[in-house]
């Protein structure tokens, strides 16, 4: 058994500090007051005001239209977050289904292809596909923030190496059970890979909160603006002849940091489980 | 229930591999047949089109009245043990169990009650509620066994059921697949590389070759008269000793020695002789005997295997209690004796039966036989 040195824990100590001080730092700085970060700058003490400031940018409507709120922004990216991790599963799993247990011409082939699609990141594609659904008239829908995005080729490939590991004697048994293709794969497939999609699930959502270049592009309405868009928007709002509400901003930071936190939290013990173990 | 007809199958794989041989074999409703031989024989593989999980690419098989060639597996009226049991790992041992009930739409009550009448036959009643992890090896094995018994299938389907198990519980699946397959007289077909399995599991053994028969019958008939030398060297431990021999005028030469058969040989020239290492014994004071170089022994406690040569490599099981020296004199009793023909190694059979004469064996130790001394034997069924 490995004995834990005092040095392993201040490596692990530095490591911790390193990540969380600018999260601390962030969190202070947002309870003071906007025209005290302009004069002091970013503050390690707490300000006090940390009830108002967090209720005005949950519930203040603000933006041009004066119809967006924190809470509104943050539903937003919740949407984009779920729908884009779901859709990713659901997609891939599919793919991969088929891939590694159905017999058509050129399956390995059209695995490849979703393969090299690894190449082809949303940022490289980022026209064409802006073309593509302004064509098809989805700019400001949800639809048109998560479809392009739901085609996973990590997804498809973690499904495919997962598939292939369960026993063909399954599918057989499953066969004279009088399963049919689509029973097997939500009777047994579905519910054996619960630790995968969880895994998935972690990663995908968010990768998706996170996404900030495509709902740029594809939501000129308020409406649709996700948290981490919304950031910026603050600044840029409120840069008048006023000083910028720095404290909203790093309030919002806060908030937009709160929901993946808690994901990993929460499903933390599963992704670590669907990444190292095989429930077989 | 139902007998179970396979007629001229054959299994051709893309590429022209034949794995399966225009194999027939007649299973009488209720019987216990086990297919055995070493791995890629084709065994499984026939098992396997009798479930349905393979194409059969030629000929046909029955199950009851009814031709299954082109039939689901699910329609086919089997069930299926596998070697790994392959169990519902997300499924607690009673939905294992009702699975194929409740995908055919059986009444929840039924179901319920074919369930426990399985879970108290294999005696897993106290493990309904877990799942296949929580359980050991034995348990897993009877929960596949059950999975198969709550359908009430025409035939059980076995594939290799025991092979992950261990030894001391394998003895014991053994005992109870038989007990179970005796009372609910489903027929069955078995696939196994253990002969030991084979024989004692089956109404009747089919050894499989290469893709083909080589002999279908009784594991005594094919214990005591392999239809070749392949089926002598693979039923019986230890392996038939098989060894190059001349028959010529009712005597047989091995190396320097020369047996008097005291029957009509079943052929002239140079065949393969067949010596089971249990027919082997002491020659007793007198007697003729071949002259047996002693090797190496191996104690089995109940006898111990001595492997030796006499002329060529030979190995004889002798009671435990038998002196042992360097150099040995072990006799056999002549209608024990198999031979095969030394091209093709297929049995010879004797033209007539035996007289049970006595071993009259010349070369070593010239000594007249004592009449009348000869061991009782079972004749071989020809």
């Amino acid at each position: 058994m490995h004995r834990t040195r005092f040095f392993d824990h201040v490596i692990l100590l530095i490591g911790v500090f390193i990540m969380v001080a600018p999260v601390v730092v962030a969190f202070m700085t947002s309870t003071h007051e906007a025209a005290d970060i302009h004069r002091n700058g970013l503050s390690l003490t707490w300000g006090g005001h940390f009830a108002e400031t967090y209720e005005a940018v949950l519930t203040r409507e603000g933006g041009f239209t004066g119809k967006v709120t924190g809470f509104n922004m943050m539903l937003n990216s919740m949407i984009l977050g779920l729908g884009f991790a779901v859709g990713k599963i659901v997609l891939s799993m599919l793919a991969a289904y088929a891939i590694v247990y159905f017999r058509f011409p050129l399956a390995t082939f059209f695995f490849w292809v979703i393969f090299t699609t690894l190449l082809l990141p949303l940022e490289v594609r980022i026209l064409p596909s802006y073309e593509v659904m302004n064509a098809l008239k989805l700019t400001n829908t949800y639809t048109g923030l998560i479809v392009p995005l739901l085609a996973s080729a990590t997804g498809t490939f973690y499904f495919r190496q997962f598939f292939k590991s369960v026993p063909d004697e399954l599918l057989e048994a499953a066969r004279i059970d009088g399963a049919g293709p689509f029973k097997f794969f939500i009777d047994v497939l579905v519910p054996l890979s619960r630790t995968m999609m969880a895994a998935i699930f972690i990663i995908m959502f968010v990768y998706g909160w996170n996404q900030y270049l495509w709902p740029t592009l594809m939501t000129t309405d308020e409406g649709f603006f996700t948290l981490v868009r919304g950031i910026k928007q603050i600044l840029l709002v409120w840069v008048g002849s006023n000083i910028p509400d720095y404290n909203e901003a790093f309030a919002l930071a806060i908030l937009a940091m709160l929901p993946p936190v808690m994901i990993v939290v929460i499903f933390q013990r599963w992704f670590i489980k669907g990444l190292t173990e095989s429930d077989k | 229930m139902a007998a179970i007809d396979i007629t001229e199958v054959s299994k051709i794989y893309y590429g022209g591999v034949e794995a399966v041989k225009s194999v027939s074999i007649d299973i009488a409703d209720g019987e216990f047949i086990v297919l055995v031989g070493p791995s890629g024989c084709g065994k499984s593989t026939l098992l396997r089109m009798v479930a349905g999980l393979e194409t059969i690419s030629k000929g046909s098989v029955t199950i009851g009245a009814r031709l299954i060639n082109d039939v689901d597996p699910a329609e086919r009226d089997i069930a299926m043990v596998f070697q790994n049991y392959a169990l519902y790992p997300h499924m607690t041992v009673y939905d294992n169990f009702a699975y194929g009930l409740r995908n055919r739409k059986t009444p929840k009550a039924e179901i319920d009650a074919r369930v426990a009448e399985a879970a108290r036959m294999l005696e897993i009643e106290p493990y309904l509620d877990r799942k296949p992890r929580a359980l050991s090896g034995g348990q897993r094995q009877r929960v596949a066994m059950g999975r198969a018994i709550v359908r009430k299938p025409a035939a059980f389907l076995f594939d290799e059921p025991l092979s992950n198990l261990d030894a001391k519980l394998r003895v014991s699946m053994r005992g109870e697949i038989k007990r179970l397959q005796k009372r609910l007289g489903t027929t069955s077909l078995y696939v196994t590389h253990d002969q030991l399995e084979a024989m004692t599991l089956a109404d009747r053994l089919v050894v499989l070759n290469g893709g083909m028969i080589e002999q279908i019958g009784r594991p005594l008939e094919v214990y005591h008269a392999p239809a070749s030398t392949f089926v002598a060297s693979f039923i019986g431990s230890p392996a038939m000793n098989l060894v190059k021999g001349v028959l010529e005028g009712g005597r047989l030469h091995i190396g320097t020695h020369a047996i008097d058969l005291g029957y009509p040989t079943p052929a002239e020239g140079p065949v393969t002789v067949g010596l089971r290492a249990e027919d082997l014994r002491p020659a007793a004071f007198g007697e003729q005997a071949l002259a047996f170089r002693v090797d190496y022994v191996e104690e089995l406690g109940a006898q111990r295997l001595v492997h030796g040569t006499v002329d060529q490599p030979l190995t004889a099981s002798l009671p435990p209690e038998a002196p042992l020296a360097d150099q040995l004199a072990i006799a056999i009793p002549t209608n024990r004796l198999h031979f095969f023909s030394a091209e093709n190694g297929k049995r010879l059979y004797r033209p007539t039966p035996a007289d049970g004469s006595t071993n009259a064996v010349t070369g070593v130790a010239t000594v007249a036989a004592p009449a009348g001394r000869h061991a009782v034997n079972l004749e071989p069924i020809a």
